[in-house]
């Protein structure tokens, strides 16, 4: 027979990345699920995923536009800005909370079935990923309702796609892991979500953030992220810091390296600890 | 022997279990004290990374422990123990889910692990949409399940309601579609816990039937929990004896059976010592039991009840006989010692000592629990014994007849088959 497992304590399981490809028709099968579940029993159905950015976008347009006097330069519409902003922002922070409560929120998987763990964050990402592509739909309408051509940067978008899927995935799996043995970080995803939000340049733009504050700043991987967005969509009128998201991409990594690394470490004790 | 498919060298596993102090009141500033020392030595372990454990002691506990043995591809091995004796922590190690703390376990083949009936299932999704889930989730893949999708859903019979979402089934409709799923994998070495408690009886014969074919057909190796030890010995061939975490006995199944069961009738109360009674009766023993070569209790056996004593001085009118209770208490039977008596008259029995038993006939009985309850007095005068020698035993059908029909999940109390004949008609 060809397949042939051994069982020690403390011992990682080799084939551990070959048996998440294995498995890998459970990713699409959660992210399905979740997707599917989210909107069962509502009467707009899929449409929330683009009436929920569509209002928030209204409200930030009227406090900081319109109350506030917020300008979006270089003759830039600044809800479309603002949009650019809160697309990744929104698809970081849905796919973060969502992550880190994934384990304990599919408890009973976890106790009763062995698969690589590791999908079921990853899948929560992805669902976010999803719900992130309906939006940009959206404002890629948005955008010609403007009448803005999307500059011919917009090709690195996929990347910057990927570092926040990335960000979003890393900082999931560490706090998801630790979540099931302490339920404390369940207090304290919906802080460092808030906190994130004021530490991002969504409603303003980073030119906003005093000069010395910058690298500080930019340890937030989120802000090379819509930075990066917006480079992409409006071109080089606003370049960003490149340090600045060199920065935030390596805080990334770190935070990749750090998530998978406890996750690992975690993994076989999750279905006695939750 | 076939070649050996699972491997279980020295396997142990060890959970840490919390308990709080021996129960003496504290004043509340102990208690602050208390709560602000748990404050910090937590936050000393979620910063080590150690884990977190309600209550002031802490005890290591052993839910397996030094466990060898051996499996035979192709064997169907079932294992028995009572509660918290460590079976489904076997099964979960054995299928990955939780890490050993100590020993080696080698496994050839795939495992697919059936520790409860509908794993995932999502009561928000349909039924179709929860095959394709669960499915995955056993580790079918999409195009397996596509194939075997119509035999899946002919297996449950709920194809009128496959685009209704499960949580408006009633709970046999879930069971049953949630068991057929299951019973459609195709995994090399298939591992089931004690999911069989559920659903209907002849629901539960399919599913059985199933498991059988697929491991005598085609070589799979099937590991069984349960408590039905009916189930156990109509399909397994080996059998596992876990007795707190430790391997008691390996071998077929009717001798690990056998075993199990003996040891069962020692701990319920078959066996009555003492003194009781009043002026007119004393009792001081009374039991029951099956054979007097051996322990246990088997529906295909007969079982005696016993009961020793003296009569102190002559009584008219003496009452001595027994109810039979069934588990549910449910008055089975109700019988005296002069039962048989054609003579209706009352008489006066003699003083002297006695020793009164009753068979109740092999096939009588099917399995389960049941309670002996004597009742000694005097007629239309007094009782004498009442419940001060109970006795309980529990029965279980591992050879008699009435086991193709699994008679006691549909709640019969007794074996009772009238003499069947049969005419043959020519079409």
């Amino acid at each position: 027979m060809s397949f042939e497992i051994h069982i020690e304590p403390g011992r990682s399981e080799k084939n551990y990345w070959k048996d998440l490809w294995r498995y890998r028709e459970l990713f699409y099968i959660l992210s399905w699920r979740d997707l599917k579940v989210r909107y069962k029993q509502t009467v707009m159905g899929v449409a929330w995923s683009v009436i929920r950015p569509l209002l928030t976008v209204a409200i930030f347009t009227i406090v900081f536009s319109v109350i506030g006097k917020f300008e979006a330069p270089f003759g830039i519409n600044y809800s479309l800005v603002v949009f650019a902003g809160l697309l990744p922002w929104q698809f970081f922070a849905s796919g973060l909370t969502e992550a880190s409560n994934s384990l304990i929120g599919n408890e009973r998987l976890i106790s009763k079935v062995y698969f690589p763990r590791m999908i079921i964050p990853a899948a929560s990402v992805i669902t976010s990923l999803v719900d992130f592509l309906i939006s940009f739909v959206l404002m890629l309408l948005l955008m010609a309702f403007y009448r803005t051509v999307p500059a011919w940067q917009i090709v690195f978008l996929p990347f910057f796609i990927l570092v926040a899927f990335m960000a979003s995935f890393g900082a999931g799996l560490w706090l998801t892991a630790l979540n099931v043995k302490y339920r404390d970080f369940k207090h304290v995803v919906p802080f460092i979500v808030q906190l994130g939000f004021y530490a991002s340049p969504v409603p303003y733009m980073t030119n906003l953030v005093p000069e010395k504050y910058r690298l500080l700043y930019h340890l937030n991987p989120m802000v090379g992220v819509i930075d990066g967005f917006r480079w992409c969509l409006f071109g080089d009128k606003m370049t960003p810091d490149w340090n600045g998201v060199l920065l935030s991409i390596g805080v990334t990594v770190f935070l990749v390296i750090l998530g998978i690394r406890t996750f690992r470490r975690m993994e076989k004790s999750f279905a006695d600890l939750i | 022997m076939s070649e050996t498919v699972i491997k279980v060298e020295n396997l142990g596993k060890k959970y840490i279990i919390g308990h709080q102090g021996k129960g003496s009141y504290k004043t509340f500033r102990e208690q602050v004290v208390d709560g602000v020392k748990g404050f910090f030595s937590k936050t000393g372990g979620l910063i080590s990374g150690k884990q977190m454990v309600d209550g002031d002691e802490v005890e290591e506990f052993w839910a397996l422990q030094g466990l060898n043995f051996e499996i035979g591809q192709g064997e169907r091995v079932g294992i028995i123990g009572r509660n918290g004796a460590g079976k489904s922590t076997l099964l979960k190690v054995l299928s990955r889910i939780t890490e050993p703390s100590t020993g080696k376990i080698s496994i050839k083949g795939r495992v697919a692990s059936l520790l409860e009936v509908g794993t995932g299932f999502h009561p928000e999704l349909t039924g179709r949409e929860n095959i394709y889930l669960n499915g995955a989730i056993m580790g079918m893949s999409r195009a397996e399940i596509k194939r075997k999708f119509d035999e899946i859903v002919d297996f449950s019979g709920v194809e009128k309601f496959l685009d209704t979402p499960v949580k408006r089934y009633s709970s046999g409709m879930y069971v049953r579609l949630a068991f057929s799923v299951a019973a459609h994998l195709e995994p090399e070495i298939l591992v089931v816990d004690e999911v069989l408690a559920v659903g209907d009886a002849e629901f539960q014969k399919k599913c059985l039937g199933k498991m059988k074919d697929v491991s005598s057909n085609e070589g799979r190796t099937v590991l069984f929990v349960s408590h039905n030890l009916m189930a156990l010995s109509s399909l397994c061939s080996k059998g596992i004896y876990l007795k707190n975490g430790q391997l008691q006995l390996q071998g077929g199944i009717e001798e690990v059976l056998s075993t199990y069961t003996k040891e069962g009738a020692h701990s319920s109360q078959n066996e009555w010592k003492g003194e009781a009674g009043d002026e007119h009766v004393k009792v001081y023993s009374a039991r029951a039991f099956s054979n007097e070569a051996e322990f246990g209790f088997f529906t295909h056996k007969d079982i005696i009840v016993e009961i020793e004593g003296e009569l102190l001085k002559p009584v008219y009118g003496l009452i001595l006989g027994f109810t039979l209770w069934s588990q549910f208490d449910y008055q089975l039977a109700y019988t005296l010692f002069d039962d048989a008596d054609p003579d209706p008259e009352i008489r006066t029995q003699a003083p002297g000592a006695f020793k009164k038993r009753f068979v109740i006939p092999a096939n009588t009985l099917a399995s389960g629990s049941y309670r002996v309850q004597f009742d000694i007095g005097i007629h239309n005068q007094k009782r004498i014994i009442n419940n001060e020698c109970d006795l309980e035993f529990s029965v279980e059908n591992i050879a008699g007849i009435g086991r193709k029909y699994l008679t006691e999940m549909k709640g019969s109390k007794s074996l009772f088959r009238p003499g069947w004949s049969a005419e043959k008609f020519n079409p």
